[in-house]
């Protein structure tokens, strides 16, 4: 049976379970917090995004395995940061080709970035295959930290943990204390003005737009460790993200980390007590129930319009 | 009433629209049934209950400026109540005898159902269903309607939210398959009133009551729009605020266009059901959702016959190209999207309005733009065009 | 290379000819059956070829699993060419594209027995799709050979079931799990359809009237569910002696990797799947597995000279890296069976194809004896196999031969 002891196991263990799914809804939320948050764009292909980082993991797990054993152990870390590089890079192409001339009509954007979803999860099913890959995790990455002989913290939600803590630092240095960041929430609140002001808001438009693609890779080579790598697998979160950016209030940052949390958290909880289905049916429903009564979100920023 | 009729018609419709409804209707009633086999025909039936969606959208997105992404609920609860009436009369305790439970729909008997729930007792009646298949769908939408615009919740917000709702609704009905049929949707339908709806005579029968209902809802939607309230819709997309101003009750307008909009899907769902011979939660989803949506944009968002064309030609597209380069499909369609946002914005109205050579050069200079500002862009200047562009406006 | 080929090929369909040696000996005389006599129901047969259907999803979520499916019911297909075809007649496919989408499905099966008149169809994956086709195939009187293993609960005279249903699948491995793993106690989880539904209530019912186990848990996740965290916890908190896990798509790999992940290895914990073949263990990484049983009717590593010939034949066309699992084998079979009916009836027509069928055997079979049951269904074995890291399965255990009963009484 069941002794206290292990009661508590379970309840540290749970704790642990609604952090680490608060930071997988972060990470993928971040990225487009950034985009649709701050510049406006409905990116349907932010899923697609995220497939890039999962498959550039893959890439490089392979080339370890095969020619450079010495970095199987290591990998990982650079293949983090490859991801962001080569995310971010399709970003600012897609946006220097498509999203910049839709930058007034947000409706329009949705249809153009859906297509450009369907196009990228093509190009991923003609390079890799229809099937699944699954990139070889280091050892290191897929064990568990045991504090007591009841309790295991997996290690790679530790990682997620860094990680978001990580981004979400480089994304508020980056918008609350740089110039740059001074730049792109002028573009953000009022365009006109940030460019009567002098400030080149194309330009803040395509690293922004750029930034949280970059994003969007790096939670991607993330997933690796908690998901799966096909042509698919980054459509699954959508969805969940999207809603996230909107509960939270879609300019806030702070919004957007307590929407995560606070999803994260009624999930876990609802998961726990009640089964999967309806715990997953429940929470979409108080999202929306609240979104009706609350439509701007948790938090919002209070403008003038 | 019956000398107004035609008054009213011509009234409502320019010389210029009327032409164009009677080539649509001489397409679907003359030439379609003559050129085609009925396979073929059925298909065309089938996309035409898409169209149905499409309509719908024009009024909602094209008119009413709230775009919803998940018409597929509509859709599909529409084509729910039309299956429920057909499974139950496919379930008689005769067919159905080799059940723990004879007289009740298969998939209820394999989930040790053993009596019929409560929500499937109205749809042993066919007036009931045929009642519930625009209600159903209509009270839904009014209660979402109410609920956000009375807020002023719109434009992406809504979009997303409506989304939500089709991803909550689809895996409600996979997770239910006791009540619903699962991920299976509710199959093997076989009559209606004792009516075979699967031989080649009802499907001929099914696709003149198809097209007449899409016709008599494309009169009704044109109708619509002339009116006063197709008036304020139009205004309302355009200068919310001003409409407001005036003294409407613009949230009110914004769910009679979104209740408008789902009971015509709702129709389309069930003639859906009747001409393919099932129901599945897969129309329910997000991605039949937005596939209707350009569906809708490629006939040309405020055009209420383009929503036709639209959806047959994405659909016959899909088809011809699915079977011959499955391959190339999904980059044709992915391009076709963003084709239609960059180049084609107002869809294949656009073209027909402008005339072929206009709105082609139209698109030119649109492509030349493109190009040039890609230019300029890579000179990095310090005023972008659309930021003049902004300016202008601001300055008006 | 060619001349391995060839070698193999040779040594392939010598094996073959003494299954089907009517066959081959009817295939040289195409002339003793003249069209107008194999086809008297206006099917797409001519004196040299004959047409069938291939019906997979080729694109969409999908297209993961059916790949493998299209590429076994071709390398069937080519052999039988390469063997001198059906009646003298060189097979011709027509593949269309299901989408993963039901209603397209619909759509092309109507297309391949309406427009093409093809002679069978080999195809459909999911449950859904075949529910889609099948009032197409009984009112057009096609054929249809399903590959999946699925929850049973049909039985159409249009359709063979080359897959196992739900009780070939379950029962045998269940009886395993308590005689050689002593479990006693049970956790049951699934994806949320009805599939894993059907099967676990299969479970549930002979774990408690006859094993006398008992289920501590039972738990569905909705399709693409990614987030395993609490689920894992409540498995922690009930420690069961087994977990039985019917988990598909890519939940699969979340689940698997999370598991790992949270300490739950198999130096601790049994866990059968039967939703896991060598296709899934490509994704999932064989790593983050390793150590856990499926229950399946083949495996890839099954040690017999049939299966040699046919793993060697399938990576000497798809590729060395290319792996094959239970579905895959199940498609091959396909064309096999349908091609030992159509000669035992001497002719296309689908309803003398149907009455040929029962009792129909099979002795190439890579999984071994098969051999066709009135209902439709196949007579097969059930396997248990431990996964391996290299993403092969160890095979532990055979059964005998289980009769298939898709309606099974007192299991409802």
């Amino acid at each position: 049976m069941t002794s206290m002891s292990d009661l508590f196991s379970i309840l540290i263990m749970q704790g642990f379970n609604g952090l680490s799914s608060f930071c997988v809804l972060l990470l993928m939320a971040l990225g487009l917090a950034i985009i649709f948050g701050q510049m406006g764009v409905i990116n349907m292909a932010h899923g697609e995004f995220l497939t890039i980082g999962a498959y550039t993991t893959f890439v490089l797990s392979e080339v370890s395995q095969r020619w450079a054993h010495w970095m199987q152990g290591s990998y990982f870390i650079v293949a983090v940061a490859v991801s962001f590089v080569i995310a971010a890079a399709v970003g600012l192409l897609v946006e220097h080709l498509m999203i910049r001339h839709l930058y007034r009509r947000p409706l329009d954007t949705l249809l153009a970035t859906w297509g450009l979803s369907l196009i990228m999860q093509q190009i991923f099913r003609s390079t890799f295959g229809a099937k699944e890959v699954s990139a070889t995790l280091p050892d290191w990455l897929m064990g568990s930290v045991q504090p007591t002989p009841t309790i295991d913290i997996p290690i790679n939600g530790l990682l997620m943990m860094g990680l978001t803590l990580l981004m979400t630092m480089i994304v508020f240095i980056g918008l609350f204390k740089t110039r740059w960041g001074v730049w792109v929430r002028a573009t953000t609140q009022n365009r006109i003005m940030a460019g009567a002001a002098g400030i080149n808001t194309r330009k803040i438009d395509r690293y922004a737009f750029g930034l949280g693609c970059g994003l969007a890779g790096m939670a991607g080579a993330a997933f690796t460790t908690i998901g799966s790598t096909g042509p698919t697998s980054g459509s699954m979160y959508i969805v969940d993200t999207f809603l996230v950016v909107v509960f939270g209030g879609a300019q806030s940052l702070i919004g957007c980390i307590a929407s995560a949390f606070s999803i994260a958290q009624a999930q876990s909880t609802a998961e726990f007590f009640l089964t999967g289905s309806t715990a997953k049916v429940l929470t979409l429903l108080t999202v929306i129930v609240i979104l009706m009564l609350r439509p701007q979100g948790l938090f919002s920023i209070r403008v003038r319009r | 009433m019956g000398s107004s009729w035609q008054a009213r018609l011509t009234k409502v419709t320019s010389n210029k629209e009327l032409t164009s409804f009677l080539i649509l209707a001489a397409l679907l009633l003359v030439v379609f049934p003559l050129s085609m086999g009925i396979f073929r025909l059925n298909l065309v039936g089938k996309y035409l209950t898409y169209a149905f969606v499409a309509m719908g959208l024009v009024i909602s997105w094209g008119y009413g400026g709230i775009l919803s992404l998940g018409q597929g609920v509509f859709f599909g609860l529409g084509g729910y109540c039309m299956a429920m009436f057909l499974k139950l009369e496919a379930s008689d305790p005769v067919a159905t005898a080799i059940q723990s439970t004879p007289g009740i729909p298969d998939f209820m008997d394999w989930n040790q159902l053993t009596a019929l729930p409560f929500f499937w007792v109205p749809f042993k009646s066919l007036a009931l269903s045929l009642i519930a298949v625009p209600l159903v769908p209509a009270l839904l939408a009014l209660l979402v309607g109410v609920a956000m615009f009375k807020r002023r919740v719109g434009g992406v917000y809504f979009a997303i939210i409506t989304q939500a709702i089709a991803a909550i609704l689809s895996i409600l009905i996979i997770g239910q398959q006791g009540y619903t049929g699962g991920v299976n949707g509710i199959t093997d339908l076989k009559t209606m009133h004792g009516w075979d709806i699967r031989t080649d005579s009802a499907k001929y029968v099914l696709y003149f009551v198809n097209a007449f209902l899409l016709l008599g809802a494309a009169l009704v939607t044109t109708g619509m729009l002339k009116s006063k309230l197709g008036r304020l819709l139009v205004a309302m997309r355009d200068k919310e605020d001003r409409v407001r101003f005036s003294g409407y009750d613009v949230a009110n307008l914004k769910t009679f266009a979104f209740v408008f909009a789902a009971v015509l899907s709702a129709l389309g769902g069930a003639m859906f059901t009747l001409q393919v011979g099932f129901m599945s939660p897969s129309f329910v989803g997000i991605v039949p959702s937005i596939e209707m949506v350009i569906c809708a944009a490629v006939g040309g968002r405020d055009s209420v016959l383009g929503a036709v064309y639209g959806t047959l030609i994405v659909n016959f597209g899909k088809t011809f190209f699915s079977e011959r380069f499955p391959e190339l499909w999904l980059f044709l369609i992915g391009a076709l999207f963003i084709a239609v946002v960059l180049v084609f914005p107002n869809g294949l109205a656009g073209l027909n309005r402008e005339g072929i050579r206009k709105s082609w050069s139209g698109a030119r200079k649109r492509i030349l733009g493109l190009r040039d500002r890609w230019r300029r862009s890579s000179s990095s200047d310090a005023m972008p065009p659309a930021v003049k562009q902004d300016v202008k406006e601001a300055m008006r | 290379m060619g001349n391995r080929q060839y070698t193999y090929r040779s040594k392939l369909f010598s094996a073959l000819s003494a299954a089907c040696a009517l066959g081959i000996a009817t295939a040289a005389v195409a002339a003793d059956y003249p069209t107008a006599k194999v086809n008297t129901t206006g099917l797409a047969v001519t004196d040299t070829e004959v047409t069938v259907g291939q019906l997979h999803s080729a694109t969409g979520t999908m297209a993961i699993s059916e790949t493998g499916s299209i590429q076994a019911e071709r390398l069937a297909i080519d052999q039988i060419n390469a063997s001198g075809g059906i009646l003298g007649r060189k097979i011709k496919i027509i593949q269309e594209d299901g989408a993963s989408d039901w209603p397209t499905f619909a759509e092309k099966a109507k297309k391949l027995l309406i427009s093409d008149k093809v002679a069978t169809v080999f195809g459909c994956w999911t449950s859904a799709s075949r529910k889609a086709v099948l009032p197409v195939f009984e009112k057009e009187n096609g054929l249809l050979y399903y590959p999946t293993f699925y929850e049973g609960l049909e039985q159409s005279k249009n359709v063979f079931y080359t897959g196992q249903e739900a009780t070939q699948q379950i029962l045998a491995g269940l009886d395993w799990l308590v005689k050689e793993k002593k479990a006693k106690t049970f956790f049951l989880i699934g994806s949320d359809y009805i599939w894993p539904r059907t099967s676990n209530k299969i479970a549930r019912k002979h774990i408690e009237n006859v094993l006398k186990g008992t289920v501590v848990g039972e738990e569905y996740y909705p399709l693409g569910h990614t987030q395993f965290g609490s689920l894992i916890n409540k498995i922690k908190l009930k420690k069961p002696d087994a977990i039985y896990a019917i988990v598909v798509g890519g939940s699969n790999v979340s689940f698997y990797k999370q598991l790992k992940a949270a300490g739950v290895t198999s130096a601790k914990q049994t866990l059968l799947t039967i939703s896991v073949t060598e296709d899934e263990l490509l994704g999932i990484g064989g790593e983050n597995m390793v150590g856990f049983y499926a229950a399946m009717k083949y495996f890839q590593s099954l040690d017999n000279p049939n299966n040699k010939k046919f793993v060697e034949a399938f990576k000497a066309k798809y590729g060395a890296k290319s792996v094959i699992g239970d579905v895959t084998q199940a498609g091959y079979l396909g064309p096999w069976l349908w091609k030992a009916a159509v000669e035992k009836a001497g002719s296309f027509d689908v309803d003398k194809v149907v009455a040929a069928s029962p009792n129909i055997e099979l002795k190439t079979a890579p999984e071994g004896y098969v051999k066709l049951h009135p209902n439709h269904h196949l007579w097969s074995k059930l396997r248990i196999g431990q996964v391996e890291l290299n993403g092969q399965f160890k095979v532990l255990y055979e059964s005998g031969l289980i009769e298939p009963n898709p309606f099974p009484k007192g299991y409802q």
